[in-house]
């Protein structure tokens, strides 16, 4: 293929041998398509808008190889694993190396399905949802059927078997039919600092359906490529909520449309960043049909020499009359060193719109400081206190006190070790 | 038991303290009154330890110890309490949970354990009460959506709590109404005792009708210029600080 004659960098050439290996033991002109769009960019640079503060041809050196699927071993020690860590009420199912494993997973209440199997989107114009495609070496679905009500969360664990310089693709969807309603908690655990992930997860909200997803990558992955798509019909509603606390570069994009009617879109996050880590959000949110609503509301808490980035990107098409859509992004720094990139936009093309956003960065209040200290409150606990208070406000969002409490705790983890690392 | 000697400070090159000193001894109610910018609040701040303020020269003693030499929560731990004028609106901070953490850095400093949270809920009901501050305001985020009778009621019952051995009243009538301003007044008084001290800074005489004072000082461009009992607040009230603010040259 001509495409690869755009391959420059070492990594990029890795990825086309990988691909070709994978072409020849098994080929798919589904695959195949997939890595020809990889191809027409590569590994995007800063000269790819929507990668410009994230430039991946620099950061990504090489191409880790491709984990292979988990042996008998690899299963026990993930079971063991599973067993010492903290689970939260509900099914978990489990993804080891990218692949579900049944054998480590729950049953799954009536009305939850898992299948294996293809499937592909359409409409996601960006080389990592490519390469996701091109690369994942398996992927399933979990259905949720028609009308169905899950109380509790369902919980999916992304965990890395083997050791060393390992590439993980997992490709997970989740389905919900018309007026399901039901809650995801993926969980990213497990990556040590050699593991490159690309995991991408593609939601379908049918007519009325209602979920609650939240996402938590608190591992130590190399490279973290998060890649979620998700599509509203009318009168669908979503909650999805990011924390990051981990991983050297983490990469969160978000692609949702709301094709219905009606849908109503609440997207929010929280990055927790220090050392020399980068943590980048980058949204497109896209209004196809009258009266949607859309909120954005992320966070971010920058520390040491970490780079965090948000990328904002609201588009109102023509058809979409009525919409309320409304960003916020808001980054306190905490050292001099630490930077915030914030970029929101809109792009309105229908004329009858509510719309607007904001962004601001900032240290922490010195006067608010101030006041808790003349209590008696020490300077560490004071500053904690207004931290916990600025992630937890954008965490409360997740209306779920359950799923609230869970990422409140890993919020004051976060804070009492980086409190721990510098007094 | 509250000693100042010599005090000068300045913010951002700007002078304001110019040599004060003062003495308040325990037990006693010292009124410091003085026109705008003779720098009464910028007296409170720097008692309290604000971070903006430099201290050029002279000494704070509370109970011998110079309070300059302590960051301002070892200050508050040693029971230099100040109400603030402008209470600090904290969003996503609880006005409970401050409340505890305050009252445990206290017990903590003190080698006590931590309040149990009935013990803390009985504490806070009851000086709620007196304070006449409602369950639904301490379930609200610190000083967020308090109206200024909320907040500076608040403050009192911060004071009440945590029982400091000199507390620093920085205009706390401002923004009163006169019924927010007699419960506060009994608030303050009811916490008088021959261990405690406080300095009450106002620019009225009005606070000193509920708050009494044993002692009034009159400031004017950053020292002491008088010192007399209540009645010198009344002449004030007369009179006004023109006498006063030209004595300094």
């Amino acid at each position: 293929m001509t495409a690869h004659m755009a391959f420059r960098s070492t990594a990029e050439r890795t990825l086309a041998k990988q691909f070709a290996e994978q072409e020849g033991r098994e080929p798919s002109p589904i695959r195949a398509a997939a890595f020809a769009r990889f191809s027409e960019t590569g590994l995007p640079t800063r000269r790819v808008e929507a990668w410009h503060y994230t430039d991946l041809r620099a950061a990504v050196t090489d191409a880790g190889p491709i984990l292979p699927a988990p042996s008998p071993s690899d299963i026990e020690a993930a079971r063991s694993r599973l067993a010492r860590r903290e689970r939260l009420p509900g099914a978990q199912l489990v993804l080891l190396g990218g692949r579900y494993i049944a054998d480590l997973s729950d049953r799954l209440p009536a009305g939850v399905a898992v299948v294996e199997g293809a499937f592909t989107v359409a409409g996601v114009d960006d080389p990592l949802v490519a390469l996701n495609e091109a690369l994942s070496p398996a992927r399933c679905t979990i259905s949720v059927t028609r009308e169905a009500k899950i109380a509790e969360p369902i919980t999916i664990v992304h965990l890395v078997n083997g050791s060393g310089a390992h590439s993980v693709y997992s490709r997970t969807g989740i389905a919900l039919e018309a007026g399901a309603h039901a809650s995801f908690v993926e969980l990213f655990e497990g990556a040590h600092p050699e593991v490159q992930r690309h995991s991408a997860t593609i939601m379908t909200l049918a007519k009325g359906a209602n979920a609650r997803h939240v996402a938590v990558v608190g591992d130590a992955a190399e490279l973290h490529i998060e890649s979620q798509i998700c599509e509203l019909a009318e009168t669908a509603e979503l909650n999805a909520f990011g924390l990051v606390s981990g991983g050297a570069l983490t990469r969160r994009q978000i692609f949702l449309k709301m094709t219905g009617d009606d849908a109503k879109v609440s997207l929010g996050g929280l990055a927790l960043i220090d050392g020399s880590r980068r943590a980048d959000t980058t949204l497109q949110v896209v209004h196809s049909a009258p009266r949607g609503t859309s909120r954005e509301f992320y966070r971010a808490i920058v520390d040491d020499d970490a780079v965090g980035v948000f990328q904002g990107k609201v588009v109102v098409e023509r058809a979409a009359q009525k919409t309320d859509g409304a960003m916020k992004s808001q980054a306190i720094l905490l050292s001099p060193r630490a930077q915030m990139n914030e970029k929101p936009e809109l792009e309105i093309f229908a004329d009858d719109v509510v719309c607007g956003h904001g962004a601001t960065v900032g240290s922490l209040d010195p006067e608010q400081v101030f006041y808790l200290r003349s209590r008696g409150i020490s300077n560490s606990e004071a500053k904690a206190m207004l931290l916990e208070a600025f992630g937890g406000e954008s965490i409360d969002r997740v209306e779920n006190e359950l799923l609230i409490g869970a990422l409140r705790a890993r919020l004051r983890a976060w804070l009492k070790s980086v409190a721990e690392v510098r007094p | 038991m509250l000693e100042i000697k010599n005090l000068s400070a300045s913010i951002q090159d700007k002078p304001i303290l110019d040599g004060l000193s003062l003495c308040v001894h325990a037990g006693e109610v010292a009124a410091i009154m003085g026109p705008n910018g003779s720098g009464k609040s910028t007296l409170a701040y720097v008692i309290a330890g604000k971070p903006d303020y430099e201290v050029k020269s002279g000494e704070i003693f509370l109970d011998g110890e110079n309070l300059l030499e302590l960051e301002p929560n070892e200050r508050a731990l040693k029971g230099v309490f100040l109400a603030f004028q402008y209470p600090t609106e904290i969003p996503g901070v609880g006005a409970m949970t401050f409340l505890k953490a305050a009252l445990n850095a206290q017990r903590r400093a003190r080698g006590e354990s931590d309040l149990t949270t009935p013990d803390f809920m009985r504490r806070v009901r009851e000086a709620a009460h007196a304070l006449k501050v409602d369950q639904e305001m301490l379930r609200r985020p610190l000083n967020v959506g308090f109206s200024g009778g909320e907040k500076k009621r608040f403050e009192v019952l911060q004071m009440a709590l945590l029982a400091p051995r000199v507390g620093v009243l920085d205009e706390t009538d401002s923004g009163l109404d006169i019924d927010a301003l007699r419960i506060v007044a009994a608030g303050v008084n009811a916490l008088r005792d021959a261990n405690r001290a406080f300095l009450v800074i106002t620019h009225y005489q009005r606070l000193l009708d509920h708050i009494k004072p044993d002692v009034v000082h009159v400031m004017s461009k950053g020292r002491i210029v008088a010192t007399g009992g209540p009645e010198l607040a009344l002449e004030l009230e007369r009179n006004g600080y023109r006498d006063y603010a030209e004595e300094v040259v």
